[in-house]
């Protein structure tokens, strides 16, 4: 058994993907069953319809958008929690790092559809080159922003590099801007029409009335950012940089002292960050479709909101908390105007993230898999 | 050279010059705004003489006098010459009055507050609801208002809602607090942001089921209190005629009625500030500020003193959104956006955490930036590009410039680079607080 479990095969392979299959599966039956029980209360109240009917209608659908969206918040939330770990602050511009991947990548598309490759290359190519321009892209800007506004600020009152995230963060969504004006006329990048990825495969299953769609887009969403999860962890429970990264996250006066680069290795924390926000940034614009430079505000706000969810500091906390906010924003989106009868839409699906993060301060401000924090000064 | 200008300040400030200079800058500041009332440069030498007043060693009464007279009544005469002072000088003054409330929380207790518009909104939807027709809208659509509709409140009703405008934002303000305020400093921040949002975001969608902020359209008009009785003002009035050239409107007695108004809530927040600072409570924050257990060791009711901050910074903003809906009759969800509070943020930053003419100074430097440094640099550029002109030695005409190049759309440009270069070299702001000082320029840690 234990030669069985040092094997790297399963430690890093294995382990981490059954972890992601039962953390997605868990997350999408509690809060499925949360919503029917709902249902089951409240169809007493409701005349014109069978509530419950229409609940589990398209119950399934609800849940694949939710955790499409839900490893996109992941993904973001471990660049947030990463840095958090290593140098105890939010990073708040790390959501204009995912924005700028994603515009990067359309961009990039964008002018493949200029020179005319986009309708003659393989489709996965090109995702595979925008994902990868994109990582590279916003993994530099994460090390630049580091260095130009976080560095010199090291070992100052906690809120001053705070305060400079904040302005870093408005800084990049105006320089975007500025940028995309002045060489294209305006702000809005729009992802070309290209490939198959707008299909949807069919799955009709025996028992459910309407066949499941999966959009191919959704299913090529989920599969890179579990790639990109899985290679995270074994970078860092595996690699020697990955232990020198978690040195400095447990104490980075003793670090240094055993001759680990502390710069090089926070260096390096943003690097990979910010390559993991610049490709869910990438992966997010396929869905999104349309983007502008203030578009990583709020998926940056879940993001972090889904690091506290799971215990900030905490990699695999982090994977669960932005699963649950996802499936959290998909149904607050698709049944809370179910559930009151048209009074309040899907327009409050923000607030609904919003919610979360107070009571999960309020009742476990830990996180659901982090340790206690203490009140560090 | 650096010795040199040394030298030139102390002889200036020395002896009998300090008075001679400030006095002669703000006589000239306000002959020349006097004389042309669109000059950029003419305003921006009256706007030094404050700063020259506070840094001039002056006998405190003369300062105060002097201070006393350009608020009082060199500004408001300016402003009603040329209405677009009177604007500039209004935000100023509803700027500072937040920047001073948010500098209760974040400078004196160290609680960073990124949805402090929110405040603002609540006062000012307070106002909003009850002093328009809003209420007897309740139950028709947006935009589709039935003609009957009615004021459900006399305007004089204004005074009782500012009150309340305070009451509830401070109780809004302790409502939020009381789950995070036991939390350590960032994550109060992010809520705080998610706050603001979620004001917003109400503000914004709570038009169904019952309308109550009239959605994205906003709420218009609203009521403003009544100008003081016709025998106050006619005198004014015939004194302000041959000044300024014209017959004051009463537009624009109502735009000086509104600027004092917010004066006053200045002058209360600077009491208030002032008499706080060395009192019981605000040792206790500055404890808090500086080291949490060891406030808690102290016996200090940790909770319930950053409730205190909460709720006192909050108040404020509660008062001048009462205010600024009655001032612009017009209350939307798009004039508290995130922006906002980074730009009040950026005020208390540039002036300096803690450091109340440090804050009123950031304040005023922002709204100066905003709506007349940058709005003219546009103007300038625009036109540029109308003319022949080539920039020399790179050979570059300025027609090509790209029609997007315009800097008063570009604030978030500009309050990204002031909180970055401010952290990063001068944390302690322009005019830091004394206390200040010693503690973010020393080494912490």
């Amino acid at each position: 058994m234990k030669q069985f479990t040092s094997n790297p095969f399963y430690k890093f392979i294995l382990f981490p993907i059954g972890q992601i299959i039962v953390f997605a599966l868990g997350a999408s039956l509690v809060l499925s069953l949360f919503t029917v029980l709902l249902a089951y209360i409240f169809r007493g109240f409701m005349t014109e319809f069978d509530l419950v009917e229409r609940v589990l209608l398209i119950l399934p659908q609800v849940v694949i958008n939710g955790l499409t969206i839900g490893f996109v918040y992941s993904t973001i939330a471990l660049g947030y929690t990463m840095v958090y770990g290593v140098l105890e602050f939010i990073n708040f511009s790390h959501s204009e790092i995912f924005m700028v991947g994603g515009i990067v990548g359309v961009e990039l598309m964008a002018y493949f559809d200029h020179t005319g490759a986009l309708q003659t290359m393989n489709q996965y190519v090109i995702i595979a080159l925008a994902i990868l321009l994109g990582m590279v892209i916003s993994g530099s800007l994460a090390v630049t922003v580091e260095r130009v506004a976080y560095k010199p600020l090291r070992g100052a009152p906690r809120l001053v590099p705070l305060i400079s995230a904040i302005g870093m963060s408005f800084f990049l969504q105006d320089a975007v801007r500025l940028i995309l004006s002045l060489t294209t006329g305006e702000f809005n990048v729009i992802l070309p029409n290209f490939g198959t990825f707008d299909e949807f495969l069919i799955l009709a299953v025996p028992g459910i009335a309407t066949p499941l769609r999966f959009q191919i887009k959704s299913i090529l969403l989920v599969g890179v950012t579990v790639i990109m999860l899985v290679g995270l962890n074994y970078l860092v429970n595996g690699t020697k940089v990955g232990k020198a990264i978690r040195a400095v996250a447990q104490d980075r006066p003793s670090a240094s002292l055993m001759g680990i680069n502390v710069n090089m290795i926070i260096s390096i924390t943003f690097l990979i960050g910010g390559a993991l926000g610049g490709a869910a940034g990438v992966l997010f614009a396929l869905k999104a479709t349309k983007l502008d430079p203030f578009v990583g505000f709020f998926p940056g706000l879940k993001a972090f909101t889904a690091a506290v969810l799971g215990g900030i500091g905490n990699l695999t906390g982090a994977l669960l908390g932005g699963l649950i906010l996802g499936l959290l924003e998909s149904f607050s989106a698709s049944y809370l105007s179910t559930f009151t009868n048209g009074a309040f839409g899907a327009e409050y699906k923000d607030i609904f993230a919003f919610a979360v993060l107070i009571l999960v301060l309020i009742l476990r401000p830990s996180g659901l898999l982090g340790q206690t924090v203490g009140q560090k000064a | 050279m650096k010795t040199f200008f040394s030298e030139l300040y102390k002889k200036a400030n020395s002896g009998f010059w300090p008075i001679f200079i400030t006095l002669g800058l703000l006589i000239a500041g306000t002959i020349s705004v006097y004389q042309s009332p669109r000059s950029l440069s003419a305003f921006l030498t009256l706007m030094l003489c404050p700063l020259l007043v506070y840094f001039m060693k002056i006998n405190m009464k003369v300062k105060t006098f002097i201070g006393l007279i350009l608020v009082i009544v060199i500004l408001p005469v300016l402003g009603i010459r040329n209405i677009f002072y009177l604007e500039v000088i209004f935000q100023m003054a509803v700027f500072a009055a937040l920047a001073l409330g948010l500098n209760i929380v974040i400078g004196m207790a160290g609680l960073l507050d990124l949805g402090y518009v929110a405040f603002y909104a609540v006062g000012a939807y307070t106002w909003a609801i009850f002093g328009s027709k809003q209420l007897s809208l309740l139950h028709s659509i947006p935009g589709a208002a039935p003609a009957g509709a009615e004021f459900a409140l006399s305007p004089n009703y204004f005074w009782l809602f500012l009150f309340l405008g305070v009451g509830l934002a401070a109780l809004a303000g302790i409502l939020l607090g009381l789950p995070v305020l036991r939390l350590r400093g960032d994550y109060l921040a992010i809520v705080t942001l998610g706050f603001g949002e979620v004001i917003r975001v109400l503000a914004l969608n709570l038009d169904k089921p019952i309308n109550l902020t009239n959605g994205p359209q906003g709420i218009t008009p609203i009521q403003r209190p009544p100008l003081p009785p016709e025998f106050i003002l006619s005198p004014i009035r015939n004194l302000l005629t041959p000044i300024v050239g014209h017959v004051p409107s009463e537009a624009e007695f109502y735009n000086v009625f509104f600027y004092f108004l917010a004066l006053i809530i200045i002058m209360i927040a600077i009491t208030v500030a002032t008499r706080l600072e060395d009192s019981r409570i605000g040792r206790a924050w500055t404890a808090i500020r500086e080291d949490e257990t060891a406030a808690i060791a102290m016996g200090i009711p940790l909770v319930k003193m950053k409730l205190a901050a909460f709720a006192a910074g909050a108040s404020f903003a509660g008062a001048m959104g009462a205010l600024y809906a009655a001032n612009r009759t017009f209350v939307s969800p798009e004039t508290f956006s995130f922006l906002q509070s980074i730009g009040v943020l950026t005020m208390v930053i540039l002036g300096g955490l803690g450091s109340i003419p440090g804050v009123i100074f950031g304040a005023s430097a922002v709204v100066i930036l905003n709506i007349q440094v940058l709005q003219n640099f546009s103007l300038y550029l625009s036109e540029l590009r109308q003319s022949d002109a080539v920039i020399p030695i790179i050979n570059f005409a300025w027609k090509d410039l790209s029609n997007q190049l315009d800097p008063a759309k570009y604030q978030k440009l500009v309050f990204g680079i002031i909180l970055v270069v401010m952290m990063i070299f001068r944390p302690s702001g322009l005019i830091p607080a004394e206390r200040r000082k010693r503690e973010l320029v020393e080494d912490k840690e």
